[in-house]
């Protein structure tokens, strides 16, 4: 397992154009929490500070920082999909089959670099997040503290997740732009499926069902912290009152996404002639 | 012997094109083996299978005796593939380290693979930077990196310059002094002439023969002749039951032997028929001229 760890993580760092995405990935999130964590003065007239808001109190910062962090996954996606890309069109992935390295290692090279990325990108951001919650928490007991980590799990579920899918693409349409239009174009079809079901049968129903597809499910880990913010604000309004908690059927979904794309990659890859 | 190889009635079909059929033949410790045949003939679809790379449509084939998955085997298997294929972003020696790691070679053999193939002081250097030659002689070494027990190449001078000819060949001959056993698939037939002892010849997928080189065709030889008195010489030749068959170009004779018969008898008997001859030279059927014969006739 390491070894085929460190065989893509040569591949991967030697790279100068994967090498900035990496970096990227892991630097413009933690860049964007550390400015907003600080006190901004704009020049005497005001002073902006989102601590004040209490979105950096425990528990709640776990949910905030794990849902903007994941909004920079896209950067790790190129990533993933040009390392298969380039692997086709450098046709190193036939040179590496003839050295000796079974299809299934090939795959799993590919699978452990993503969750080993995911792994760092997660552990970061705990990190981050805590040193944060630590500075501006008004509440510092640890129940508190460690209460909602299981946003942790989820935002470490859904990288995975969707670097997986990523990964599954890659493999099925071999280059990395090609790849990234399918992911867009799921998107698109996964709305599409909604608007049908909803115009059959009724909104509520879609979107139960809608919660089913990948790219909503692995949304679903971590719902949007907004409505929470404001429910913070007004705790009398309950028409804001929502599901915002991380719950094991939706992780059971995305690791059954995962399993199939990762499974997937490996048929693809078996049964294709290179 | 001791089997490298065996292949095993392997078919392929891509869709309804059959690309290799029925094809069988082993590959045994110590030879020297070629491939020949025409482009399209299925010679890197075959190598391909055993390669792991393409996906057979039927038969098999066994690596050392069939007790190694076909992954762990090509781990003693050197290969080279039609082009040279590597990562352009790393130097020669990151790429070869990445084929020590899948290999599970010390990377000390970098080193002294590079010294064999003579590209030690553009190590450092990236592979895109390479010239065509280098990056086939930089293959080459990716292939030895392992020691491994047979080498196999695919049109290795495929697009080279004399030069860069000339120097892979002296590679390859040199390894094949080692006693490595090696497969050499190729359409130049001088090239597996002066390598090979073993050839299989292939033509649109199908085995048309495999075997050693010199017995490729049961042939007594051709003379070639030249003579003042032309018309009679043929007659002559024509009614001899030695001779099979006689071409014409020019003024020079073609005669090919039923029988074995040398050139001094020759020469006296023509000489007894009052034919005095200008040239005489007997000679065997050059692999090309062999290959021809072979593909054409069937």
């Amino acid at each position: 397992m390491l070894r085929l760890l460190q065989l893509e993580l040569q591949k991967l760092l030697l790279n100068r154009v994967s090498k900035i995405l990496i970096f990227v990935s892991f630097i413009l999130p933690f860049t964007v929490l550390i400015l907003s964590s600080i006190k901004i003065n704009f020049f005497g007239f005001f002073t902006l500070e989102l601590g004040e808001l209490g979105i950096f109190n425990f528990p709640i910062i776990w949910h905030i920082t794990t849902f903007f962090a994941s909004q920079f996954k896209f950067f790790f996606a190129i990533v993933v999909v040009s390392m298969i890309g380039n692997e086709y069109s450098n046709k190193t992935i036939k040179q590496n089959l003839i050295d000796g390295l079974s299809k299934k290692e090939f795959i799993l090279s590919k699978f452990y670099t993503i969750v080993f990325f995911s792994l760092v990108a997660t552990l970061l951001i705990a990190l981050a997040s805590f040193v944060i919650g630590m500075y501006y928490s008004s509440y510092n007991e640890a129940q508190i503290i460690f209460r909602e980590t299981n946003f942790l799990l989820a935002y470490f579920v859904k990288l995975v997740g969707f670097f997986t899918l990523c990964l599954f693409f890659g493999m099925l349409v071999k280059r990395s732009a090609f790849a990234l239009a399918f992911l867009f174009i799921l998107y698109i079809l996964e709305w599409i499926a909604l608007g049908l079901m909803t115009w059959k049968s009724d909104f509520e129903l879609a979107e139960k069902i809608q919660n089913f597809f990948p790219l909503k499910s692995m949304y679903k880990l971590i719902d949007q912290p907004f409505q929470r913010v404001m429910m913070t604000k007004f705790p009398d309004k309950a028409e804001l009152a929502y599901d915002y908690a991380v719950h094991w059927y939706e992780i059971a979904i995305v690791l059954g996404w995962t399993t199939l794309f990762l499974f997937l990659s490996y048929r693809i890859l078996k049964n294709r002639d290179l | 012997m001791e089997s490298i190889l065996a292949i095993n009635n392997l078919t392929k079909k891509f869709g309804r094109l059959t690309a290799v059929n029925n094809l069988s033949f082993d590959i045994n410790k110590g030879n020297v083996y070629g491939i020949l045949g025409p482009n399209g003939s299925g010679k890197s679809t075959t190598l391909g299978i055993v390669l792991n790379v393409v996906n057979k449509s039927s038969g098999d084939f066994k690596w050392f005796g069939g007790n190694v998955s076909t992954h762990e085997a090509l781990k003693k298997v050197g290969a080279i593939i039609e082009r040279p294929n590597f990562y352009p972003y790393m130097t020669a020696a990151q790429n070869l380290k990445l084929v020590c790691k899948i290999k599970g070679v010390p990377y000390s053999k970098i080193n002294e693979k590079l010294e064999v193939v003579g590209l030690q002081d553009r190590k450092d250097h990236k592979f895109s930077s390479y010239s065509l030659g280098m990056k086939q002689r930089l293959a080459i070494a990716s292939a030895l990196l392992n020691d491994p027990e047979i080498l196999i190449l695919d049109e290795p001078t495929n697009g080279l310059d004399p030069q860069g000819i000339h120097q892979i060949r002296q590679i390859i001959k040199d390894i094949a002094a080692n006693g490595t056993t090696i497969l050499l698939a190729s359409h130049l037939l001088d090239e597996v002439e002066k390598v090979c002892t073993h050839v299989v010849v292939l033509r649109k997928g199908e085995k048309l023969y495999s075997g050693r080189v010199d017995e490729m065709i049961s042939s007594h030889g051709f003379f070639e002749l030249k003579a003042e008195k032309q018309e009679e010489l043929i007659d002559l030749l024509r009614n001899n039951t030695e001779f099979k068959n006689i071409k014409v170009e020019n003024d020079l004779i073609t005669a090919f032997l039923n029988a074995p018969m040398d050139a001094t008898t020759f020469n006296k008997l023509m000489f007894e028929k009052g034919i005095v001859l200008s040239h005489l030279v007997k000679r065997k059927e050059s692999l090309e001229e062999q290959f021809l014969q072979l593909t054409d006739n069937k």
